[in-house]
């Protein structure tokens, strides 16, 4: 049935689905039991399905993610949410050296099908720790996935194949974007878990986004139309692996392309997409890729943050010099 | 410095340490006999009776020590053998276990076949009670996998290099087991120096907090490659139990019995859901760390030399032949075993096949990754570019 609602009810009721249906998954974390979780994404479940499948644990990051390894061995599915993107760090160890590599060491004997969510990323005036967008340090590791989606109908449908994965799976929610509405048919046939898709047909240049970026990017397309600029943009949707045939097929049309993440774009995923999609499409290229995205330095406090996030104007920007070449 | 720091720091040193002798003689009182150390063996073979864990061992038959004896033997020759293969470049390291039989043996002999056990690298014995073939554990040595052998096969999982994590694995084992009703236990293996890492303590936690029927068996072998038990510990190990709200035990490593014993008695707690335990073998690790280190830096001689005289299978030999449990024709027999058993291993190592090039890029994920099957088709062709030049 197709319905509105916002992008964290549409996490909240596709958890609720996957608990009704499979019985070995488990929610885990801090707070996620009687308050619902912080951002309330577990809301009502475990009155519902109770404490055993609704897990209210420890304050301890690292313990929620050994113990939903050990959990995962045991032939559980949990779905362990961090409450913020800078709390994951300490369970940073448990994430790249055991969850990621244990099906590899055991050559294919063990999976590990543990979602861990992360909501994460600025724009909620948040204090230190609350804002940050780690994606890159994740999509490094082999072995993890990673994905984001940016509108109600993509939470609802990527959480459900996500949890139902068979590889761990880095769920980053788009924390600015959990009140958002959008349209959810809960009985739609989804398209693959890491495939990008157009949201907007442009034909001068390309905007390459994912998460709480795809908004944003939607609405640099809006106003490049006004100025009489057709500008495509594509959600990329998963950040590991990344769909480089459709930013590809995209820029072999447009030309152009301009990368748009909150992340720093130091050694962010900007980066991996200019330098692929150079190699991939240097002679169909009018200007070098461009990236938008926070500083090489810590994220700001919440009164400076909306000079460190890639606002309407600095994503408009980098399309005029794009466009200059 | 303030006058409220110092007014602050006055209690203390009256409740506690008051000198720097007094902390010399607490730092001490973690590496000497304690009191309260479990011993059914003393090491010069006497049996010694135990009202607590007596029972847990009390219908053992000649046949079974025999055959701890055995385990025991068969495990430091096959240990010395990877030595001696590392010595001759066959293995890039190996991780020895001399010393540390007993606690392995009798803790391994001790689970049931239902149980799970999650080791550090350093589990030869226990894999070999769980029967793990010796060779399988060779191969991540040798560098021809990260691994070896399957985890499910004999419930014992992949070897865990980074200190203290897999004991959250065997928590969160322990936990499923929990909501499956079903009455199997984990057992997680660890040492002294994995007791300052913040995974244990967290292991301890959720244990505790869900009542997670796991036993916590650290091996303390007294050193943490070249740093002392004091560095990792201002109490005695097992009592770190106490606070999280779980026994702690202390036996003597060295004890084949004491350690079948307290470990079986830790394990039924576990399947009656009692909750976990903390089981501290006292012992000493007779080697190196791995054979990358040299420990005659670091410690000395008289150390090594007062604990061989506590040699944890010398004592059950004494304890066979005292009470006529084992002739002559045993001991010949097993020496015989024994060489058989270290002419196999090193004939499997040496025959070991170098793994297929591409095995880098199997089973990076289960269900499959784009950038993957790219990089491997890249290696493909760069692979092949060689075979066009031989050909030409």
């Amino acid at each position: 049935m197709a319905e509105k609602m916002a992008l964290a009810k549409a996490i909240n009721e596709s958890l609720r689905r996957a608990l009704d249906s499979d019985p070995k998954v488990l929610i885990m974390g801090e707070d996620v039991g009687k308050l619902g979780g912080v951002f309330r994404v577990t809301d009502g479940l475990q009155k519902d399905f109770g404490e055993s499948r609704v897990i209210d644990t420890p304050l301890a990051e690292s313990g929620i993610v050994g113990t939903a390894i050990g959990l995962a061995l045991r032939g559980y599915r949990p779905v362990v949410e961090i409450q913020f993107d800078g709390f994951v760090f300490p369970a940073y160890d448990q994430i790249v050296t055991q969850l990621a590599k244990m099906h590899a060491r055991s050559l294919g004997k063990v999976k590990l099908p543990v979602v861990v969510r992360i909501p994460y990323g600025g724009g909620i005036g948040a204090v230190e720790h609350h804002s940050e967008s780690p994606e890159a340090l994740f999509a490094h590791v082999a072995g993890l996935k990673i994905v984001s989606p940016s509108n109600a109908s993509d939470a609802y449908w990527m959480m459900q194949q996500a949890i139902q994965s068979d590889d761990p799976v880095i769920f980053f929610e788009p924390k600015r974007r959990y009140w958002d509405k959008g349209e959810v048919n809960t009985e739609a046939i989804p398209g693959p878990l890491h495939k990008a898709r157009v949201v907007r047909e442009g034909t001068d240049l390309t905007l390459a986004a994912y998460g709480p970026m795809v908004k944003l990017c939607q609405e640099v397309a809006a106003a490049a139309a006004e100025e009489g600029r057709s500008l495509e943009v594509l959600d990329l949707r998963s950040v590991s692996p990344l769909d480089f045939d459709s930013i590809q097929a995209s820029v072999e049309k447009t030309r152009r392309l301009v990368v748009v993440h909150e992340a720093p774009v130091f050694f962010g995923s900007g980066a991996e997409i200019a330098a692929r999609i150079t190699e991939r499409c240097f002679y169909h290229l009018e200007a070098p890729v461009l990236r938008v995205g926070g500083y090489h330095a810590p994220y700001p406090p919440a009164r400076l943050e909306e000079e460190y996030l890639p606002g309407l104007d600095r994503v408009l920007d980098a399309v005029d010099r794009a466009l200059a070449y | 410095m303030t006058v409220e720091s110092t007014a602050a720091r006055k209690p203390r040193r009256s409740a506690g340490t008051k000198s720097t002798a007094g902390k010399t003689t607490t730092a001490r009182k973690t590496t000497s006999t304690d009191p309260e150390l479990v011993q059914l063996l003393t090491p010069e073979g006497k049996r010694v009776k135990n009202a607590e864990y007596d029972k847990y061992v009390a219908g053992i038959t000649p046949d079974e020590l025999r055959g701890l004896y055995r385990d025991m033997v068969l495990t430091r020759r096959f240990d010395a053998e990877a030595t001696s293969l590392q010595r001759q470049g066959e293995l890039g390291l190996w991780a020895s276990l001399l010393g540390q039989e007993a606690a392995q043996i009798g803790s391994g002999r001790a689970t049931r076949e239902d149980d799970y056990v999650f080791p550090t690298y350093r589990e030869h014995g226990v894999a070999w009670c769980r029967g793990v073939d010796p060779t399988n554990l060779l191969g991540m040595f040798r560098g021809v996998n990260n691994g070896g052998w399957d985890p499910n096969s004999n419930n014992f999982q992949l070897y865990t290099i980074v200190i203290g994590s897999q004991t959250l694995h065997a928590t969160g084992y322990a936990m499923g087991i929990a909501k499956d009703g079903a009455d199997s236990a984990v057992i997680a293996y660890f040492g002294d120096g994995a007791s300052s890492q913040g995974d244990v303590a967290e292991s301890f936690t959720f244990s505790a907090v869900y009542n997670a029927p796991v036993v916590f068996f650290c091996q303390n072998n007294q050193w943490a490659i070249s740093e002392p038990t004091e560095k990792q510990t201002r109490v005695p190990l097992y009592q770190r139990a106490q606070g999280y709200g779980f026994p702690g035990v202390r036996v003597d490593g060295n004890d084949v019995l004491a350690c079948l014993a307290v470990t079986k008695w830790a394990l039924e707690r576990a399947r009656a859901g009692e909750g976990p335990t903390l089981v501290e073998a006292y012992t000493y690790r007779m080697g190196a760390h791995t054979t990358s280190d040299d420990p005659t830096k670091y410690r000395a001689d008289e150390e090594r030399e007062a604990w061989e005289a506590k040699d944890p299978i010398l004592r059950v030999r004494r304890y066979l032949e005292a009470s006529n449990h084992a002739d002559e024709g045993f001991f010949a027999e097993l020496e015989t075993e024994s060489e058989a058993l270290g002419k196999r291993v090193r004939e499997a190592v040496r025959a070991m096949p170098d793994p297929d090039h591409f095995a880098i890029f199997e089973n990076v994920y289960a269900d499959g990754h784009a950038l993957v099957d790219e990089e491997r088709a890249q290696f493909a062709a760069y692979q092949a570019s060689f075979a066009d030049v031989e050909g030409a």
